[in-house]
């Protein structure tokens, strides 16, 4: 949960009166609020962590990062279903992660 | 320098390792804070490649462990109520309370979700206006600023059926708290990267000088960790004591501003319990005045907990890096991330489960049992 993972802004949309945007974490996709970043711009990159962008990043060190991150299983632990882990570690049923929120995938 | 090959960059690696080689000419004891640096350290071997005089002591940089037992108990109090909705990050399930988890409650008929964001929190408030939804808020500097700005959002937007169960805890009166102990060894510390994307480095130049000890602001990447190793070191051979920012790329020294305004708005500094280590002054953040009504303590009052911690779990010494994980008795036999007695053995950042998930064949516990490796 600590963990903050870089991304790149795809688009950016006003919601409820919030600046929004869709990043791409290397390939997962997700709703990330720019409130904290205001001036970021479609394609750049920031470090996000649980959907605020928090601050900028270059381009190089963000996807040196990233492959990091998908090597080491981090983006699965970050974005995948946390359920199933914990119920395997329980040695019970999951309970099909049903309302997990899903990733936009766009 | 059996690990070297697995660096991103093995030639830099090496470059890095033989300039700290050249640098030592005496025993150091660094702390690093974060324990996304911890698990990057017993990962790839960088205890192992340090020269033998740097010891690398793990500190209390996981928000999941050092969540105190009581408000755990709160949590799994509030998320049975038939008319709660509770929300909390993945790694929150299966943190032991006195006798069960959130998973458990869950199986128990409780209404838990996992949300990735606080903002999830607030959407599914907004779907079920007939339910009260709680968010679990803990975590350092990092999570913060995120938390903080749902509950303005709950006020601004006014969604009357979210509030936060808040347990917000802060690094630098950590490592004053740490400094400060008659036990301490440390000699220089690691600071967590992330959480000075936020908060930038203004807090330590203080601490660095009361304590004469250097504070290299470090990210988690294995290269990240060598060079702050090696500057960190250079300061102590040179017998200096600043603060010094070896993640340029990530940290700006104001932090972010917008963010730090923010947490002054929605929450106030308070004294917080750590679990396994106790009330360290000033620690903390709870909602200020103004969000209090979004506090979930009291629209559910839930005092009078009794807590129970297992004797044996010794993370609390773990936490301060007093003890390495594989030393406590439990580890790996009565304690392992499927039966864990301690938040340190479940979070993924923590250094139990750092240990248990990537510890070297050679490691034994102290009563001499070899313990295998599990992935
Ligand atoms: S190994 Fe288990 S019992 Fe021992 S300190 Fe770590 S979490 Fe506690």
């Amino acid at each position: 949960m600590c963990l903050a993972v870089p991304g790149r802004v795809l688009d950016i949309e006003e919601r409820d009166g919030t600046r929004m945007a869709t990043v791409d974490f290397g390939g997962v996709v997700k709703e990330v609020c720019l409130e904290y970043l205001p001036d970021l711009q479609v394609g750049e990159y920031a470090i996000v962590h649980v959907g605020f962008a928090l601050q900028r990043l270059d381009e190089e060190s963000a996807k040196r990062t990233l492959e990091l991150f998908a090597e080491l299983g981090l983006l699965q632990e970050e974005f995948g279903d946390p359920w199933e882990p914990a119920a395997e570690a329980d040695g019970t049923t999951p309970f099909a992660g049903e309302d997990f929120i899903p990733e936009v995938r766009k | 320098m059996k690990y070297i090959d697995e660096f991103q960059d093995p030639e830099l690696a090496r470059r890095l390792l033989d300039d700290i080689h050249a640098t030592v000419t005496r025993p150091w004891a660094l702390m690093e804070v974060c324990g996304g640096q911890t698990h990057s350290i017993i990962r790839h071997g960088i205890d192992q490649l340090l020269p033998e005089e740097v010891e690398l002591i793990h500190g209390p940089g996981c928000p999941v462990c050092v969540t105190p037992l009581e408000v755990i108990d709160k949590a799994l109090e509030i998320a049975s109520r038939p008319e709660v909705i509770f929300c909390s990050f993945g790694d929150m399930l299966r943190v032991p309370g006195t006798g069960r988890d959130l998973f458990q409650v869950r199986g128990e008929g409780g209404d838990v979700r996992v949300v990735y964001s606080p903002l999830d929190a607030l959407r599914i408030a907004q779907q079920n206006p007939d339910r009260d939804v709680v968010f679990f808020g803990i975590g350092f500097e990092t999570t913060a600023p995120p938390n903080a700005m749902t509950v303005h959002q709950a006020r601004r937007l006014g969604i009357p059926n979210f509030s936060m169960l808040v347990s917000h805890v802060r690094v630098p009166p950590a490592i004053e708290a740490i400094m400060a102990s008659p036990s301490c060894r440390v000699q220089g510390f690691l600071a967590a990267g992330h959480v000075c994307s936020v908060m930038g480095v203004g807090e330590y130049p203080d601490l660095a000088e009361r304590f004469r000890v250097p504070i290299v602001v470090t990210g988690f990447e294995p290269l990240d960790i060598l060079e702050g190793v090696r500057r960190t070191v250079r300061q102590l051979e040179r017998g200096e004591h600043t603060v010094d920012n070896a993640y340029a790329r990530a940290v700006r020294p104001e932090g972010n501003p917008a963010a730090k305004a923010m947490l002054e708005d929605v929450f106030e500094i308070t004294d917080r319990a750590w679990r396994g280590i106790g009330v360290i002054p000033d620690s903390g953040w709870r909602l200020s005045a103004k969000y209090r009504d979004y506090d979930a303590e009291r629209r559910f009052s839930v005092d009078g907990i009794q807590t129970r911690e297992p004797a044996e779990c010794r993370s609390g010494e773990v936490l301060q890096g007093l003890l390495k994980p594989h030393e406590c008795e439990a580890f790996g036999t009565l304690c392992t991330p499927r039966t864990p007695l301690g938040a340190t053995m479940v979070s993924s950042e923590g250094a139990c489960a750092a240990y248990y998930l990537y510890r070297r064949l050679d490691l034994t516990t102290p009563a001499g049992r070899e313990v295998s490796p599990v992935v």
